[in-house]
């Protein structure tokens, strides 16, 4: 039960600056996602805050209270590991007792706990088994078992579920939300994965190379992502993205480097005239039309319930459409697609950073 | 039974005939068992022999002994022969004393008359017999079980103190991040170039100052650590993952408790090797020993084993049966543990 803030906090590994300054609070009972790219420093961020990693500059703060000298293990935070990490050497249930034996729990009580946490995973009949005879779903029961039966006032889980094959995923992706919705503890998730970020996620940093790129609610992030890199990271299927220029004529209009033109609402987006933009557009939200973007298909997936259509732009853009249902549209075949203007992102090609208005 | 039988005369060419590469496969491993087992197994047949079997020439296999009968009016047992020529051909008759070709023997049935026969004309009467008092006797005649403690103790102790340090070298040199780390390991496996002859002398000085020279103490301690237990065994704690260390971190354990609940379980099959390697080292152990312990009370087998071989002399009723007891602790000790060793080095990545 723990809110958990990070000020301008900076790790380096010798010369090598991973964390750049982060700053991000966690408020009490909050599910919070690091999702990012492989290399980004989410992991590295998590085992700051857990204490298994140093801090080498600013501070990590626990219910206000400063923990950068505080051992891991008096943090009172519990940890998932992406290889579970379970003991291979002892049994279900000491792997679950270690933990309360090494704060001198009295046995009784650390029977009934562990009992109690065994049951509610559902790994009970378990108890007495080698993790090596586990299947890697249980391990993960265990793995979790373990972090939940010490009763920490926040969990961490560092990849969880990278182990496990797709179904597994998304069920224990659901056990974990149930998990943080009956115990309400605070939590931080660490994944690569946008749609575990999306499905579970209060709130979601999307870091990449050290820095939080964008905190928020999931559909904020979605919605109106702060710069091209959170806009191409969320959301799946990926943003499609258009370059051109600022009319200098019209503020309301935009030229693309194909020719083409197209109309933005006026006073939704900042700008000058001539400034070079990127569009972003989702494909979903993509229509075909009379006139508009000329796109020459160069492949048609066909799923039954919806349809992806692959193709270029004039200049050589690569474009992703996603349409209900079935569509019509063959290989080798030219189209047009509207870009409808409320769903349309602006951003700043040089910067990268959204041109929204505030 | 059936199976181990099947087993070993399993054919290439199978249903009992034989292809040729099953002659020499065959031949190959038996020339491999009789180099590998021929010199133990003449050291244990020889260890049952008599002195005077032991002497013989041309020397034989099996031990054998030859007959004797307590002939009345003689103090000592008399050995027997059979006449196989000449005026005597066809009876038992035991000797008295021999001078040169020609024998002094006697009829046991008749002791008054005494006979001279030609040493050709006779063969002795032989029987297979272990000659158990070779063993007996080290017990009964010499201090055998004050040596066997010796060596078990510095054995024992010395394996134990290795394996402690050892092991929490290792574990330093694995897992801890700390400046100096690879400077630290290269020293260690540096000094595995050093020629253990040339310490001898810097280490029986450093003994003589501590007063352990004649101590069991001063044969333990200075193989207490060694590079090459170290190396093994961090090499085999690098393989055990990071995650699990951290894992017990976020448990609360204590780093001592890390050591001792989750790296030394887990490092088992390497420690099991590195204490066979220890107690066959120890065990086997002659030259520093030597150095190092000069009263016999407080010698370890090998030494005792040593004592006696003399310059002249050697006895070889005591040397050999005292060999094979030496032996037996390694080679039960190696027969249970084995399957670790080949499991354990292959694991381990060391030679």
């Amino acid at each position: 039960m723990a809110n958990i803030e990070l000020r301008n906090v900076v790790k380096r590994f010798g010369a090598l600056e991973v964390i750049k300054g982060v700053d991000l609070r966690i408020e009490h009972g909050e599910f919070c996602v690091f999702v990012g790219p492989s290399g980004c420093g989410k992991s590295t961020l998590l085992r700051m805050i857990s204490g298994l990693e140093d801090i080498t500059g600013g501070e990590v703060l626990i219910d206000g209270k400063p923990v950068n000298n505080v051992s891991a293990a008096e943090r009172g935070l519990s940890m998932v590991f992406q290889s579970y990490a379970l003991y291979p050497h002892m049994s279900v249930r000491q792997n679950l007792s270690f933990g309360l034996e090494n704060v001198r729990t009295p046995k009784d009580v650390i029977e009934t706990k562990v009992r109690d946490v065994a049951t509610m995973l559902q790994i009970d009949q378990l108890l007495e088994r080698r993790p090596k005879e586990l299947s890697g779903g249980q391990r993960q029961r265990v793995a979790i078992g373990r972090a939940v039966v010490r009763e920490p006032l926040g969990f961490l889980f560092d990849e969880p579920l990278s182990n496990l094959d797709a179904e597994l995923r998304v069920e224990m992706r659901g056990e974990i939300s149930s998990l943080h919705r009956r115990l309400g503890n605070s939590m931080i998730y660490v994944t690569h994965d946008q749609v575990e970020a999306m499905t579970m996620a209060d709130k979601i940093a999307v870091l990449r190379a050290g820095l939080v790129e964008q905190y928020g609610r999931p559909l904020e992030l979605y919605n109106r992502p702060a710069n091209l890199f959170v806009a191409g990271f969320i959301g799946s299927p990926k943003m499609n993205f258009l370059e051109g220029r600022i009319s200098a004529d019209a503020q309301t209009e935009i030229v693309l480097d194909s020719g083409e033109r197209l109309n933005v609402p006026a006073g939704k987006f900042s700008g000058g005239p001539d400034q070079r933009v990127t569009i972003g557009i989702r494909p979903t939200d993509l229509d075909l039309s009379e006139d508009g973007i000329r796109l020459d298909v160069g492949g048609v997936e066909q799923l039954g319930g919806e349809s992806h259509i692959f193709g270029t732009t004039a200049d050589g853009r690569k474009l992703t459409l996603h349409a209900q249902g079935q569509t019509p549209v063959a290989i080798g075949e030219e189209i047009r697609i509207s870009v409808p203007s409320d769903r349309m992102h602006l951003f700043d090609t040089q910067s990268g950073k959204t041109l929204l208005s505030a | 039974m059936a199976r181990i039988v099947a087993f070993l005369t399993r054919t290439r060419a199978g249903k009992g005939r034989m292809d040729w590469t099953d002659w020499v496969t065959y031949g190959y491993l038996l020339f491999g068992i009789v180099l590998m087992f021929g010199p133990v197994a003449w050291l244990l047949l020889s260890s049952f022999k008599t002195g005077a079997e032991l002497e013989r020439f041309p020397p034989r296999l099996l031990p054998v002994a030859q007959d004797t009968l307590v002939v009345e009016s003689y103090d000592e047992p008399l050995p027997l022969f059979k006449m196989i020529a000449g005026d005597q051909e066809g009876r038992t008759l035991a000797q008295i004393r021999r001078v040169g070709l020609i024998a002094q023997m006697v009829d046991p049935a008749e002791p008054e008359t005494r006979l001279k026969v030609n040493v050709a004309d006779r063969e002795p009467i032989e029987r297979i017999a272990f000659a158990w008092n070779n063993y007996t006797d080290l017990f009964e005649r010499l201090n055998f079980p004050l040596y066997l403690w010796n060596s078990t103790a510095i054995t024992l102790t010395a394996t134990a103190i290795m394996l402690v340090i050892n092991s929490m070298a290792a574990f330093a040199l694995s897992k801890y991040k700390f400046r100096g780390k690879l400077t630290v390991l290269a020293l260690v496996i540096g000094t595995l170039m050093v020629p253990g002859t040339v310490l001898l002398v810097p280490t029986f000085l450093l003994v003589s100052q501590f007063g352990m020279v004649n101590t069991l103490w001063g044969v333990i301690i200075p193989g207490a650590a060694t590079p090459t237990g170290v190396f093994l065994l961090r090499q085999y704690m690098i393989t055990i993952p990071d995650e699990i260390l951290d894992a017990a971190r976020m448990d609360s354990a204590s780093e001592w408790k890390i050591f001792w609940r989750i790296i030394i379980p887990l490092s088992a099959p390497a420690i099991a090797v590195l204490a066979i390697l220890a107690i066959m080292w120890r065990w086997n152990d002659f030259l520093w020993p030597l150095i190092v312990l000069s009263e016999n009370d407080k010698f370890t087998l090998q030494l005792a084993l040593n004592s006696f071989q003399g310059e002249f002399l050697t006895d070889w009723e005591k040397l050999l049966p005292a060999t094979v007891l030496t032996l037996l602790p390694v080679a039960i000790v190696f027969m249970f543990l084995q399957k670790y060793i080949a499991t354990g080095i292959a694991s381990t990545g060391g030679k």
